[in-house]
């Protein structure tokens, strides 16, 4: 206890201190309003958590759109994405034709004890073979075991939420206004100016 | 009635229900702790234990502490260390057997039970002290001075406030008091109310008064250097300090078993009044803050024990006047 005058340890601001009693009561009285009120405890094993949309849990691979272009393992900053493919060549449809060649995914697999959960792959991949998936229960007790491959990230594909719906007003997706764009006039064959006549290196002199 | 008129199968008998109820009601007020300042805290509190609510947490609680490994620390006062807890709790087992709950039944029937109570509870302190000085550690023995402080600025306002009550029955027994208790006594002795409840939250080291222990500041005072089983006796002990003080103020202030059909539900009456006492002891526990030490000392000298003298004089008075 210091010898100041009481005048100097009062708040100037709030003028007469009210003193003990109020703030006693006023602690009484709001412990038992929030017992009266719901708990804020969730319940988490027992009842399923609610997560906020674009939860970051894990990603999923859709096998299907991807190309093997390995554009997310190159942007990953951690390098935990793993691909192998090797190319298949189809033969030409029509006669005359070109055999074309395509890329077979043979591994995808990405080590979530290396990921840091960024998004890159996900914003990066120019197919859509990746998604955010809200599962985030893939805990395991060997640090090894958290190396996912194409199938296990396929399995969770299924978790994967519809996208969520556009702000009022939005821009249409350029998908769809790809879609709905009208017909380009097609200039009709007679209208195009000739091609000028090919100039090899020779003609000139 | 003398323990001559008593067979020993009723001995036995009345041993049991009082070790019975020693070890339930703790328990309850524990859980009834454990539940209510959760809500108080916008929490659930133990939900899975024994399924329901988690009513048997601490009966778990207790099957944990048995299974730690009973550590003396090396620097101990080994025997002194070992028993101090048996010297916290055993006090309130005795306590806990001479207060009446029903009219004529009490575990034992002594004549000059308040005061017996009185001085039991008062050993109970010293069970703090034995475990602070014998464990050789800075913040135990912190804690048992505190405690040691404690115990002389709380004892004299409980002392007066009984003194009180057993002017206005006109008698030392605990029996005959709750029997002579008058509704009008609620306002009669409403200071020795107020002194004795807060006296006793500072006698059971409760927060607002939790000095001794102060986690925050002791580490857990006393009961540092202890675990397992020896601490879960500790633990005992407060909740068991609660159950004992609880029932004593309703039987004191409150009427015990008066109320209606008190002949048939009198000690249905004492446990409910008791248990409101106990459910206000928590609920001081989770509204308000520790109070410092000094803090204590002020209220009890500058407070309590005046207003404890004021109540004996009023009371002397009231006994005059023949109120």
């Amino acid at each position: 206890m210091s010898d100041a005058p009481k005048e100097e340890r009062r708040d100037p601001t709030r003028g007469k201190t009210p003193g003990v009693l109020p703030g006693l009561f006023k602690g009484l009285a709001t412990t038992a309003k929030s017992a009266l009120r719901p708990t804020h405890t969730h319940e988490y094993p027992d009842v399923a958590p609610e997560l906020p949309p674009r939860s970051r849990g894990v990603i999923a691979l859709l096998a299907e759109n991807c190309t093997s272009c390995m554009l997310c393992a190159r942007e990953c900053p951690d390098w935990c994405i793993y691909i192998d493919s090797h190319k298949e060549t189809i033969p030409a449809a029509t006669p005359g034709g070109r055999d074309r060649q395509r890329n077979v995914l043979d591994r995808f697999a990405i080590d979530f004890s290396l990921c840091m959960y960024c998004g890159i792959c996900i914003e990066v991949c120019p197919f859509d073979a990746l998604f955010w998936s809200p599962h985030f229960e893939y805990a395991e007790f060997n640090l090894s075991d958290l190396l996912h491959e194409k199938e296990r990230l396929g399995e969770w594909m299924a978790t994967v939420p519809p996208p969520p719906a556009l702000d009022e007003h939005a821009a249409e997706p350029a998908e769809v206004t790809a879609a709905n764009r009208p017909e380009r006039a097609r200039p009709a064959a007679g209208d195009r100016p000739a091609r000028p006549a090919r100039q090899t290196p020779g003609d000139s002199e | 009635m003398m323990a001559a008129d008593l067979s020993w199968l009723e001995i036995v008998l009345r041993a049991v229900s009082i070790l019975a109820a020693f070890l339930v009601l703790p328990l309850l007020i524990g859980q009834t702790e454990h539940k209510v300042m959760a809500h108080m805290q916008g929490r659930l509190g133990p939900m899975y234990a024994g399924g329901f609510h988690g009513w048997a947490q601490l009966v778990a609680d207790g099957a944990k502490f048995i299974q730690k490994e009973d550590i003396v620390p090396a620097a101990a006062d080994k025997r002194l260390f070992r028993l101090a807890p048996a010297v916290a709790l055993i006090p309130y087992l005795v306590a806990l057997a001479v207060i009446p709950v029903h009219p004529g039944v009490a575990g034992v029937q002594v004549p000059a039970s308040a005061l017996l109570v009185l001085v039991a509870t008062g050993v109970g302190v010293l069970g703090l002290l034995i475990a602070g000085w014998a464990s050789a550690n800075k913040y135990a023995l912190i804690g048992a001075l505190r405690g040691a402080a404690q115990l002389i600025s709380y004892e004299l306002p409980i002392v007066l406030t009984v003194a009180s009550v057993c002017l206005a029955g006109g008698s030392l027994s605990l029996m005959t008091i709750a029997g002579e208790w008058r509704p009008h006594w609620l306002l009669w002795q409403l200071p020795g109310m107020f002194v004795f409840l807060v006296a006793t939250v500072a006698e059971l080291n409760r927060p607002p008064f939790d000095t001794p222990i102060a986690d925050a500041e002791l580490v857990m005072g006393p009961w540092t250097e202890y675990g397992g089983l020896r601490f879960a006796f500790f633990l005992l002990a407060e909740y068991a300090g609660i159950v004992v003080m609880s029932l004593l103020f309703a039987v004191l202030f409150l009427g015990g078993w008066q109320g209606p059909f008190s002949d048939h539900l009198g000690w249905l009456w004492t446990l409910l009044k008791g248990f409101v006492v106990a459910f206000l002891i928590i609920w001081m526990r989770v509204a308000w803050p520790r109070v410092r030490a000094d803090q204590l000392q002020r209220l009890a000298w500058l407070v309590l024990v005046p207003l404890a003298l004021l109540q004996l004089g009023l009371t002397g008075v009231g006994v005059v006047m023949g109120w």
